[in-house]
């Protein structure tokens, strides 16, 4: 220890170059935590595959056109189907959509372009992320509130529950994929004399486009799915209607009403359903998907 | 006809002076205005769900005062109510997903970030958020289906041959109840706490885990000693987006946890949530019965604000805000 | 910033701007006088007196912050797109002031274009509609698209590398080729005055070269104001240089006499190196 020239082995005080009990038990441990995270992933995996094999296994049997275009027997009878459901769901979203995306994507333009840093912006961004950790249930006793204790249980009610539930998604992803758009082509476009109106809508919203469209099939998608805030808008309704003053069917209802129901004929179709539902809003989503990883 | 060239002076000939007035602008003033005039809406839905709730809930909060929230009373026939029933079914099954769900979620979100190889992260990661994009209600009929037997059959008569001595586990349990709906409800929250931590994780700056591994430390090591203690704050405020998104989750919850209003210490036992009273008698309430649904709504909609809100703080100053999650 | 303050200081009388070589005497497009910006709280521009002649090419040198990036920009007023930016002072165009009531910016920049650092085409665009791009956006349809595509293209010397390809995206092109891009699509608007803004410090050696001979060419028909942190560069391509110094400008004079007689000891100081 005490010699001038460098020693030829290590100094007792440092690490041994052999692995000892200590290092062994320490790569157990390694081995041990890895496995654990790759446990849980699989386990995380599990209800999911649990969920679409068992939807898939018990829906597939009552999925038949006469399902699909016939609207409900009642309770005991076999048969009827889910017509009024699609059709309901259908206008329900397509209504919500109609409302929530030229509000939330204009707001997120509002958000990225022009409004930015001032205080009113600050607001309004403040305002979308509190509405956006809003229970769906809640929103639906807004609207109940608002809008049914005065003109009763419609369409129209359950499109705009539908549609605030979609509105700060829609807001946050336009302005997200707007802020990826350089600067630099902002530049480029206000340099050619261009009126920034015109700069934004033809040349920033365009480039972002394929990022915004997929955030807003991803919110179609979420609320395609929604029920809570329908129990109490939309109300539900047996027979086909398109008409946005009444009450009106939704598949995640109807999935909702027959699998609480005692009959097990309404069981195998509520299971029908939700093959429906699910497969729609996997669609949507795997869809958005290949689309922004195709165009971006 | 002879085709123009940069040679051609001609080309280069230009309208001498061009005006530098006019009203080019007024475009853009009324993108602006109209602009601010949208953005508002969403304030004003804000203000409005907020005043309106305050406005139906009124005469509820008149005659039960504060009491409201310390009072077991569900009587739609005296008019007499009181939400703690369901501020507790709420607080245990929320609870209850939590201690169920954060392990596994930090696994997963540890295995994304840390460990998986690269072409594995992409496909694990969308159907983790897959998990998120089945509807509520679906889980909810699986629920009642699948895991209702299974819990009955199976994990009761474990749990009671094995804790059956505590007072969580006592009781008849025919699958619906309590735990069902924390079970439940795990589920749906994990992919929120999941891919909210991935990120977390992987903003965390890779000098962090090349310094402890360069120090001979493990791999598990280096993610233990080095990657978490720098990023805690992000991962609780994934936890409590989590709790956030449990808090307000109604129809699979609904769907198993029985609706049966009552506080009893048993995880076997029935039993309701803020929500799930809501979902099941909204549509049928008036008067009093509605204010007093109401008004649970309002304090539902204040606590999950609270997380909401402490939760992307917390985020937010490790770095990253996630995308809003949402319950259904 | 404490220099900076000894230098307002010490540089607070007139400086005397160099005429305009007499042998050409081309008269005066543009005109800043008395120009002062600021970024927020800090200035930037501490009062620029500086002609520019027409369809002539003036270069402004200088070191880093020196302001010359933010004159250019306040020359068609697309500081104003920087968050807390402000400038006064006038800056003229044919006499008229840009900044004067009523005057509308978007007006400006079409008659005062502007090519930047960084090649930045339309990336949603082809390279045939990116040339169309500030016609097409100011709601014009030219009666001869194909025609001013390819005078355009012309011009920047790109015509024959991308006239069988022109529908191919604008980004598709190499860094040189886009900034030419990025050039004829300033050109088909038909500017007056053509700022650029380091146009070549993203490219290599060959694509500089390319732009400059092309700077030399069209600068006899466009009044043309180029910023460069390469002397050499000056030296080559212009008529006239203005050297800036922390937000002053130092000297103006032809390109000849300063690059080989400088007035000022600090741009002698600056031209041969010793700081910058």
């Amino acid at each position: 220890m005490s010699a001038p020239e460098a020693p030829p082995v290590a100094p007792s005080s440092a690490l041994p170059r052999q692995a000892t009990g200590v290092d062994r038990r320490r790569a157990f441990v390694d081995k041990l935590a890895r496995g654990a995270c790759v446990a849980a992933t699989v386990l995380a995996i599990v209800p999911l595959v649990a969920v679409l094999i068992y939807v898939a296994a018990k829906g597939i049997g009552s999925l038949s056109l006469d399902f699909l275009t016939n609207t409900p027997a009642p309770m005991g009878e076999v048969g009827g189907g889910i017509k009024n459901a699609i059709i309901g769901t259908l206008l329900l979203v397509g209504i919500a959509s109609l409302i929530g995306i030229p509000i939330g994507v204009i707001t997120g333009i509002y958000l990225a372009e022009l409004g930015r840093y001032s205080k009113f912006a600050q607001a309004v961004r403040f305002s979308a992320d509190i509405l956006g950790g809003v229970p769906s249930i809640v929103i639906g006793v807004f609207v109940y509130t608002a809008i049914v204790l005065h003109w009763g249980y419609s369409a129209m009610a359950g499109s705009v529950s539908l549609a605030i539930i979609m509105l700060p998604t829609v807001i946050r992803t336009t302005e997200e994929m707007l802020k990826l758009v350089p600067d630099a082509l902002r530049e480029a476009a206000l340099a050619l004399g261009v009126p920034r109106w015109k700069a934004i809508s033809s040349i920033v919203v365009r480039t972002a486009l394929p990022g915004i469209a997929t955030g807003v099939m991803l919110a179609v998608a979420r609320i395609a799915g929604e029920t809570a805030p329908l129990l109490f808008t939309a109300f539900g309704n047996d027979a086909v209607s398109t008409s946005l003053t009444k009450p009106i069917g939704s598949l995640p209802q109807m999935i909702f009403t027959h699998s609480t129901s005692a009959d097990a004929e309404w069981h195998r179709q509520a299971a029908a359903g939700a093959l429906v539902l699910v497969i729609l809003i996997l669609v949507l989503n795997i869809g958005a998907r290949v689309f922004i990883r195709r165009r971006g | 006809m002879k085709r123009p060239s940069a040679h051609d002076t001609e080309v280069a000939i230009r309208p001498a002076r061009r005006p530098l007035f006019g009203d080019v602008n007024l475009g853009d003033r009324l993108a602006q205005s109209g602009g601010a005039l949208i953005a508002g809406i969403v304030v004003v839905i804000l203000a409005a769900l907020v005043l309106q709730m305050i406005q139906a809930s009124t005469p509820a909060f008149s005659k039960f005062g504060l009491g409201f929230l310390f009072s077991s009373k569900w009587d739609p026939v005296k008019d007499d109510y009181g939400a703690l029933p369901f501020l507790y079914g709420t607080v245990v099954s929320s609870i209850g997903a939590l201690i169920i769900a954060v392990p596994v979620a930090f696994g997963v979100a540890i295995f994304l970030s840390e460990l998986a190889p690269s072409w594995l992260r992409g496909p694990v990661g969308f159907t983790i958020e897959l998990l998120a994009a089945i509807p509520s209600v679906v889980y909810g009929l699986w629920g009642i289906f699948v895991l209702k037997p299974f819990m009955a059959e199976y994990v009761g008569p474990v749990l009671k041959s094995t804790l059956g001595w505590l007072p969580l586990f006592q009781g008849p349990y025919d699958g619906l109840g309590m735990l069902t709906g924390a079970l439940i409800l795990s589920i749906m929250i994990l992919p929120t706490i999941a891919s909210i931590s991935r990120d977390v994780l992987r903003a965390a700056p890779p000098t962090l885990r090349e310094g402890a591994l360069a120090l001979g430390a493990t791999r598990w090591e280096a993610i233990r000693y080095a990657v978490l203690p720098n990023v805690r704050s992000g991962l609780v405020g994934a936890v409590l987006l989590g709790l956030g998104r449990a808090l307000g989750e109604t129809m699979a919850i609904t769907m198993v946890i029985g609706n049966k209003v009552d506080i009893s210490a048993s995880l076997f036992e029935k039993s309701s949530t803020m929500a799930s009273q809501i979902a099941n008698q909204y549509s049928e309430a008036s008067d009093m019965q509605l204010a007093a649904l109401t008004e649970i709504a309002l304090v539902l909609f204040a606590v999950t604000l609270l997380f909401n809100v402490g939760a992307r703080i917390l985020v937010w100053r490790t770095g990253r805000m996630p995308g809003g999650g949402r319950s259904a | 910033m404490s220099m900076m303050m000894a230098q307002s200081k010490s540089e607070s009388q007139p400086i005397p701007v160099t005429p305009p070589r007499a042998a050409v005497a081309p008269g005066i497009k543009m005109e800043a006088k008395g120009l002062k910006a600021w970024f927020g709280k800090s200035q930037a521009l501490k009062g620029i007196d500086l002609p520019l002649a027409e369809n002539q090419v003036t270069a402004i040198i200088g070191p880093s912050g020196c302001g010359k990036s933010t004159f250019v920009r306040c020359l068609n007023r697309m500081h104003e797109v920087v968050p807390g930016a402000h400038a006064t002072g006038t800056v003229t165009l044919d006499g008229a002031d840009i900044y004067g009531a009523g005057t509308d910016p978007v007006l400006v920049r079409r008659r005062v274009g502007m090519v930047f650092q960084k090649p930045n085409p339309f990336p949603t665009m082809s390279i045939r509609e990116n040339v169309l791009a500030g016609l097409r956006l100011n709601g014009r349809r030219p009666a001869d698209a194909a025609a001013l595509v390819e005078t355009s293209l012309r011009q920047v010397a790109l015509w024959d590398e991308v006239k069988d390809r022109l529908d191919r995206a604008g980004t598709s092109l190499s860094g040189g080729q886009q900034q030419r891009l990025c050039i004829a699509r300033a050109l088909a608007l038909e500017p007056e005055v053509l700022l650029m803004d380091e146009p070549c410090s993203a490219l290599d050696p060959i694509a500089t070269a390319r732009i400059e001979e092309l700077i030399h060419e069209i600068g006899q028909r466009y009044t043309i104001v180029i910023v460069t942190h390469n002397m050499q560069q000056a030296a080559r391509v212009s008529h006239y240089t203005a050297f800036f110094y922390m937000g002053e400008l130092i000297e103006h004079a032809p390109t000849d006499r300063m690059f080989t007689q400088p007035s000022n000891p600090k741009t002698e100081d600056y031209i041969t190196g010793r700081f910058g």
